[in-house]
């Protein structure tokens, strides 16, 4: 089959790869009619993330149609429509029955790799490092998806796929975002970043009732993007100091709540903190650049809450954490509980409450992937988010 | 927060014929630039190298005797950009720092023409590859800056996509009974308050 392979530091392929074949009784196949790239495959691409090997099969967005099933999965037959969760949950172990699928104590098949970076094992991943389990991802033509028969969302028939795809993740992971803050009327919610899981987030906050969402980005086009989305935007090309212009926005007080859709690639380059995260990251003194984790300790309103969908891959340097203490915030975190959150948005996207596929702004084959991974990652072409169909 | 009113659902259906891309690929994602900043840096190591361990020969060829302890310097400092361009997520300011380098060494070449250098022949001959070099410096770090360059505003416009097939004033607030689950709410301390007493979590 083919997939999108990962070579090296900004070196994709689409490559020819063996089929991939049951191995557990719980396991399924899948014939994949879409998936996407993920902001979060873009930490893989610039190698940020450790634990990638080259050969890996990039990928976790993604959805099809079950084409082989294993012999315990009395879940699935072939023929079912899934989407596959980008999070592999066993649905048995104590933090899976909690709802914490995210941190699924059974499915990361590296767990010491991960007890030795992150303390504890958290959830195995598609297509997401060795750390997580080093499980081929989804950007093929076919998918075995291991714990099959509790690592799904089963959709109707009807229903496009460019509106279930981002089930998988970008909107659960947005809704996620929007969710652990806890919104109330009187909120205003300021969201960091643009990109797929910034207008995700934005929409959720805007559902969930926020009275004003206010989104922070320097790409033109994501910008136009969030105020579709009912965001007030702050503009970093005309606009150096944002926690300043938050507080001019909410009469000095700054917003209750802060979602930082980032994560550890931040690209500012005017600021000195900047300046000297890249510095700390070129000699291998740091690992993630925390600039939004900064700028949101110091704008969030006193016991407000910071909610972190965007991923942090190692070490931060520099981070006030005395004004967060002093200040009393909360912060909530982590990945996706994606099949918490499924049905409740499934029924939202039926009901027509909202359409995830406004997101899509490029459609290719997967021979192109390659390109639209450089295309992504320089936002380039007004380029937002990229659909592939195998 | 704005309410515009739009008749959104017929925008999101149009914007479903976006057109695929049918532009030829190249099978790796590294562009022309990108392969030329990796040949430079590739270059600054091996010039750097042959600074640092042949200063002696390099200045006996050059006319510029004495000056060998400055010309590994500038060995060193060869090595350590071209191992930056090489192992950097973005080459683009280490390819500056290579540019401020060339001007350097050219300022350096240019003292070997004063007095009676015999080996002005060969100087001319190193001037002008550096400046070939500091020409393709140029070339490549213009490039690169152009490749990630954010589009103009206005060129693409997204102000029809909200994202709600009903329509922003219908979305609203339309999840707003949700039932947070217990484990995602706020300290009841945290709330607002509403007529002096926090709003109590559903």
């Amino acid at each position: 089959m083919k997939a999108l392979v990962w070579h090296g530091t900004a070196d994709i392929r689409c490559d020819t790869v063996p089929d991939p074949m049951i191995e557990d009784g719980r396991d399924a196949i899948i014939k994949v009619t879409s998936c996407a790239i993920c902001g979060s495959d873009l930490h893989l691409y610039d190698h940020f993330m450790p634990g990638m090997k080259a050969g890996d099969i990039m990928g976790h967005e993604t959805m099809g149609e079950v084409v082989e099933v294993g012999r315990d999965n009395t879940a699935l037959k072939v023929g079912d429509r899934i989407v596959v969760p980008f999070t592999i949950i066993c649905g048995q172990c104590e933090q899976c029955k909690r709802g914490n699928f995210s941190v699924c104590e059974r499915s990361n098949r590296n767990a010491a790799l991960a007890e030795t970076a992150f303390g504890h094992t958290t959830a195995g991943l598609f297509g997401y490092t060795h750390l997580t389990g080093g499980y081929p991802g989804g950007q093929a033509e076919y998918l075995r998806v291991p714990y099959a028969d509790a690592t799904h969302i089963k959709v109707p028939n009807g229903i496009p796929d460019e509106k279930l795809l981002f089930l998988s993740d970008i909107f659960p992971t947005g809704w996620q975002a929007a969710v652990q803050c806890d919104i109330q009327p009187e909120d205003t919610v300021a969201i960091w970043g643009c990109g797929p899981v910034g207008q995700m987030a934005i929409r959720s906050a805007i559902l969930l009732g926020a009275e004003r969402v206010i989104a922070i980005d320097r790409v033109p086009e994501r910008l136009t993007m969030a105020r579709a989305g009912g965001a007030e935007t702050i503009d970093l090309n005309q606009e150096s100091n944002v926690v300043a212009k938050l507080n001019d926005m909410t009469n000095g007080k700054g917003p209750e709540k802060c979602i930082d859709t980032v994560g550890m690639e931040a690209h500012a380059t005017t600021s000195l903190d900047a300046i000297y995260d890249r510095a700390k990251q070129a000699v291998m003194l740091e690992s993630d650049r925390p600039h939004v984790l900064r700028q949101m300790i110091m704008a969030c309103r006193p016991a407000g809450v910071l909610s972190i969908p965007g991923v942090y891959g190692g070490l931060i340097d520099k981070v006030p954490f005395g004004a967060a203490m002093n200040k009393g915030l909360t912060f909530r975190m982590g990945q996706t509980h994606v099949n918490r959150w499924s049905d409740d948005l499934l029924r939202r996207i039926e009901e027509g409450q909202i359409d995830p596929s406004f997101v899509i702004t490029h459609t290719v084959g997967l021979e192109q992937g390659p390109e639209m991974y450089r295309t992504f990652r320089d936002k380039q072409d007004g380029c937002i988010k990229v659909m592939i169909r195998p | 927060m704005t309410h515009p009113s739009t008749s959104e659902a017929a925008m999101n259906q149009s914007r479903m014929t976006h057109s695929p891309m049918t532009r030829t690929v190249d099978p790796r994602t590294r562009s022309a630039h990108d392969a030329l900043a990796r040949g430079l840096g590739w270059f600054s190591i091996g010039l750097g190298l042959a600074e640092i361990l042949a200063p002696r020969a390099l200045c006996r060829a050059l006319g510029l005797q004495g000056r060998e302890a400055l010309v590994q310097a500038y060995g060193a400092r060869e090595v350590a950009t071209g191992a930056a361009i090489l192992m950097s997520h973005d080459p683009t300011p280490w390819l500056w720092g290579r540019v401020a380098g060339d001007a350097l060494d050219l300022a350096t070449l240019a003292t070997g023409f004063e007095g009676d250098n015999p080996r002005t022949g060969t100087l001319a001959l190193a001037t002008v590859a550096v400046a070939g070099v500091t020409l393709a410096d140029i070339v490549c770090v213009q490039g690169l800056t152009a490749d990630k360059r954010p589009a103009q505003p206005g060129v693409y416009e997204y102000h029809n996509r909200s994202g709600y097939p009903h329509g922003l004033a219908a979305a609203h607030g339309a999840a707003s009974n949700l039932a947070v689950p217990r484990d995602f709410r706020i300290p009841d301390a945290l709330r607002p308050w509403r007529e002096g007493r926090p709003v109590a979590g559903s």
